[in-house]
């Protein structure tokens, strides 16, 4: 009796079973055809989509290819790139049929995971081929460059086992660890200090592999700087291209120990994947070094052609015909990169991503978003190299010359100081408040080393540094002025900070003037300039007189002003683009420069200088009234906000030249008709500061936090929002 | 950079507390001629650290006989006034470093600018 019960408990199972993959079924292929648009056959055919059973589910050809042949000849089996099925076609229906019955609701071990197959007949495959993609140009993959010995010895002679060390310069990367030679490559600055050799040259056991290099011409000269990077399996590096101010044209790759697929991008969005097998040295030059991004994504696996060694000659680019593709589990990869250190300025043709042409070198150029606002300090200190110290270096002669007005209140505040008084300009740009009162001892600083070059060249005393930890002796200055500089701070700390350090320069008694740029672009009615500049464009829009700075003479018991209005930061967390000469509608934002063509490439600092002079004896002719200039903007732009987006590999796009740092930092971009047409022809790069633009009562409120101070004034000044503080 | 500047800057490497004054290391110093405004230089004085800019011009070879102590009544000292005058605001560095005497930290200076950044560990 017993088996027969057996037999009945069974049977109950399996039909309950069955009916669950029979809706799993009709699940699978329901959103096969609702996402993938594949047609399931009405009737049984040679042919089936098998869900679940594709690479993008971790699925390899070997594993899947063994379980379908079991049920007869497969003819073609077909997995897409990145898709969780895959089609197999079997010589007769009568196969097909028996995969579609036994297979249906199987599990498949694949490595630690397992996933559960769905199979649906289909009328037709869809078309695999694809055509190959040419490897980037400039990009050379030499297969089988080292021997098994040579590997084994490259590797030995790498000890990681201390855990940070100066001579080489091992640092554990979030995704992998690295190692320097010769030079070490900062990730800070994403460059090397040139000047600033490493201990430790690169290993002699490298030596023979790069007189190879030489001899065989992939390589001119030997190279110098030597970085080792480990990935465990699942590591990656984001996409990059190696600073060209730093190393040469030529880069050579060693992959040692396993093999990987590393993704090229063009900024077209061409994107090449490249299978580098382990023991091969990629070369990269030219276009492929210069304009390409190239990364590693971090994953457990890689597609990669099936294991075809007649064309193991054309295995260089994985786009080949997906049915030729399947999965291979990754390895611990140790790559040599040997790169050779530049000590000119670079002058590829790619000026689009040549830091030595204007372009600030960013960790990922190809970065797709807007960065997030920042949360820690490290954050915080990133973005500002990114998008204030980097974007200022390279614009410095540009942005130069749209500065030379000094703001009327500012000189007012200058000129109130007694003979002999010491005043430090924290953030003093290209200088132009140095000279205001010649009677007081001034020294400026900015943590752009182009601009402090600028105030040198104009004669006045300047040294590079940061607004946070300036290099001059407590309680040394009289006074102190910080004109547009902590709204490019990002964080609420490291604002305070900023003020806190001023105050730390200032004796008792000593003053300092703070300038922010304003939230409130329009003030007791009265647009700032930086708005009303827009309304030039459009005069029958044209606004109220302008003019407006309300003071607010302040008791010593200043009270703050405690409700500040709660404005949306940021949308999902990215900061937004601002479109210039428009409202603000969020704090903290990324302001658009349009560079001029010509003001940075290649110019010398005396050259720049000479440059500006000139562009100052234009501005006069054309501007109006006072010292304040106005904008005289070229009117080629079909929408002013065509561009602002820093979407924009490397930002680029045709404009003409827009500034817009400060409303009254008297902007503006001259318009002469011979710049202007170059800038038509040429598209100019365009660079995204990062600002915090302050509401009302948030300055006085960030400096009252500072003990041993009083705010001894505030007001509206064209836009910004300024204080006068006072050391007790 | 003129001693003028050497004379307010300091180390401000993280940990560091005697930061002042920092040692010049020059490989060029040029001597440019400044208009010499006594009153200006006088007023100057006061604003300075004496010690640390006798120590300067020292280093440089530019102390000629620039004394150790400052001169009681020096306003009305124009031979004095006009030696300081050139120390202070004459004698440029423009190639070298300055270098943090608790640390040894260098910061270069090259085309008369020092720059004075520190890398993230020092702060």
């Amino acid at each position: 009796m017993e088996p027969t019960v057996e037999t009945n408990v069974k049977s109950v199972r399996r039909s309950k079973d069955e009916k669950k993959v029979l809706r799993k079924l009709l699940k699978a292929s329901h959103t096969l055809l609702k996402h993938e648009g594949i047609i399931p056959a009405s009737q049984p055919t040679k042919s089936l989509v098998v869900a679940n059973g594709g690479l993008g589910n971790g699925v390899s050809r070997e594993e899947l290819s063994a379980a379908l042949t079991e049920m007869g000849e497969v003819e073609t089996l077909v997995m897409p790139r990145h898709k969780p099925y895959a089609f197999a076609t079997y010589r007769s229906q009568e196969s097909a049929r028996k995969a579609h019955m036994h297979l249906n609701g199987e599990k498949l071990q694949c490595g630690e995971n397992s996933v559960t197959l769905y199979l649906s007949y289909v009328d037709s495959v869809p078309c695999e081929e694809e055509a190959p993609s040419p490897l980037p140009e400039g990009l050379v993959l030499v297969e089988d460059f080292v021997s098994l010995e040579e590997e084994a010895i490259l590797l030995a002679a790498i000890d990681w086992s201390s855990t940070n060390d100066d001579v080489t310069a091992q640092k554990a990367l979030k995704h992998r660890k690295v190692k320097h030679y010769g030079f070490e490559f900062r990730y800070d600055n994403n460059n090397v200090d040139k000047d600033k050799p490493l201990p430790a040259g690169l290993p002699e056991e490298c030596l023979p592999v790069l007189e190879r290099c030489v001899k065989d011409g992939h390589i001119v000269t030997m190279p110098d700087q030597l970085t080792v990077n480990q990935y465990e399996v699942g590591q990656g590096i984001p996409p990059h291209v190696d600073t060209h101010s730093a190393f040469e044209d030529t880069i050579l790759s060693l992959s040692l120990g396993a093999k990987v697929v590393m993704e090229f991008r063009h900024p077209d969005g061409r994107l090449v994947s490249v299978l580098l097998p382990e023991r091969s040295l990629l070369v990269m030059k030219g276009e492929s070094r210069y304009l390409w991004t190239h990364g590693i994504t971090p994953r457990k696996f890689d597609m990669v052609p099936a294991c075809d060694p007649q064309s193991s000659a054309h295995t260089t680019s994985v786009r080949g015909t997906n049915s030729s593709l399947t999965l291979n589990k990754r390895g611990t990869r140790t790559s040599f990169t040997f790169r050779k250190i530049r000590h000119d300025p670079c002058h590829c043709a790619f000026p689009s991503a040549c830091d030595s042409q204007g372009v600030p070198s960013a960790p990922s150029p190809s970065q797709p978003s807007p960065p997030l606002l920042p949360c820690c300090h490290a954050d915080a200190a990133q973005l500002e190299e990114e998008y204030v110290h980097q974007v200022y270096n390279a614009i410095a002669p540009h942005f130069s010359s749209t500065r030379h007005s000094p703001w009327p209140r500012v000189c007012h505040f200058l000129s109130s100081l007694p003979a002999g008084s010491v005043l430090a300009d924290v953030g003093c740009g290209n200088g132009k408040y140095l000279g205001v009162n010649p009677e007081v001892i001034a020294v400026g600083c900015d943590r752009s080393s182009a601009l402090v070059q600028i105030c040198a060249d104009r004669g006045f005393q300047a040294f590079v540094s940061d607004a946070l930890s300036v290099p001059l002796r407590a309680a040394s200055c009289d006074a102190c002025i910080s004109i547009a500089v902590i709204h490019h701070f990002s964080t609420q700390e490291r604002r305070l900070a900023a003020v806190r350090e001023l105050v730390r320069l200032l004796k008792p008694g000593g003053r300092a003037l703070v300038y922010v740029w304003a939230f409130e672009q329009e003030y007791n009615k009265q647009k700032s300039k930086y708005l009303k500049d827009q309304n030039k464009e459009h005069p029958e829009n044209h606004g109220p007189i302008y003019n407006t700075s309300e003071d607010r003479q302040l008791a010593d018991n200043y009270k703050p002003v405690d409700k500040i209005q709660d404005v949306s930061k940021v949308t999902n967390g990215k900061l937004s683009v601002h479109t210039n000469r428009t409202a603000f509608n969020t704090q903290d934002l990324l302001v658009p420069w349009h560079l001029k063509e010509g003001k940075t490439r290649g110019e010398g600092e005396s050259k720049g200088s000479s440059k500006i002079d000139k562009t100052k004896v234009k501005y006069k002719k054309t501007l109006g009234n006072s010292c304040s200039t106005s904008s005289v903007r070229s009117n080629t732009r079909s929408d002013g906000n065509t561009g602002c987006d820093s979407n924009m590999p490397s930002g680029i796009f045709p404009d003409t030249s827009d500034d817009t740092r400060n409303s009254d930092d008297t902007t503006q971009t001259s318009s002469l008709s011979g710049e202007l047409s170059k800038s038509e022809n040429s598209p100019a790069p365009v660079f995204h500061r990062y600002y915090h633009v302050f509401q009302e009562g948030e300055l006085e409120q960030l400096c009252v936090q500072v003990a041993g101070i009083k705010v001894q004034s505030s007001y509206h000044d064209q836009g910004n929002w300024c204080v006068i503080l006072e050391k007790e | 950079m003129k001693l003028l500047t050497h004379n307010m800057l300091t180390s401000h490497v993280k940990g560091v507390a005697k930061g002042y004054p920092l040692l010049i290391k020059a490989t060029e110093v040029k001597v440019n001629e400044v208009e010499f405004n006594p009153q200006f230089v006088s007023r100057m004085i006061p604003k300075l650290e004496w010690s640390a800019l006798v120590q300067a011009a020292e280093q440089l070879g530019h102390r000629e006989d620039l004394p150790a102590e400052l001169v009681p009544d020096y306003e009305k000292n124009e031979e004095f006034l006009k030696k300081v005058h050139r120390a202070l605001l004459e004698v440029e560095v423009i190639e070298g470093c300055l270098q943090c005497p608790e640390s040894g930290r260098e910061f270069p200076i090259s085309r008369g600018i020092p720059n004075m950044l520190l890398n993230e560990d020092e702060v």
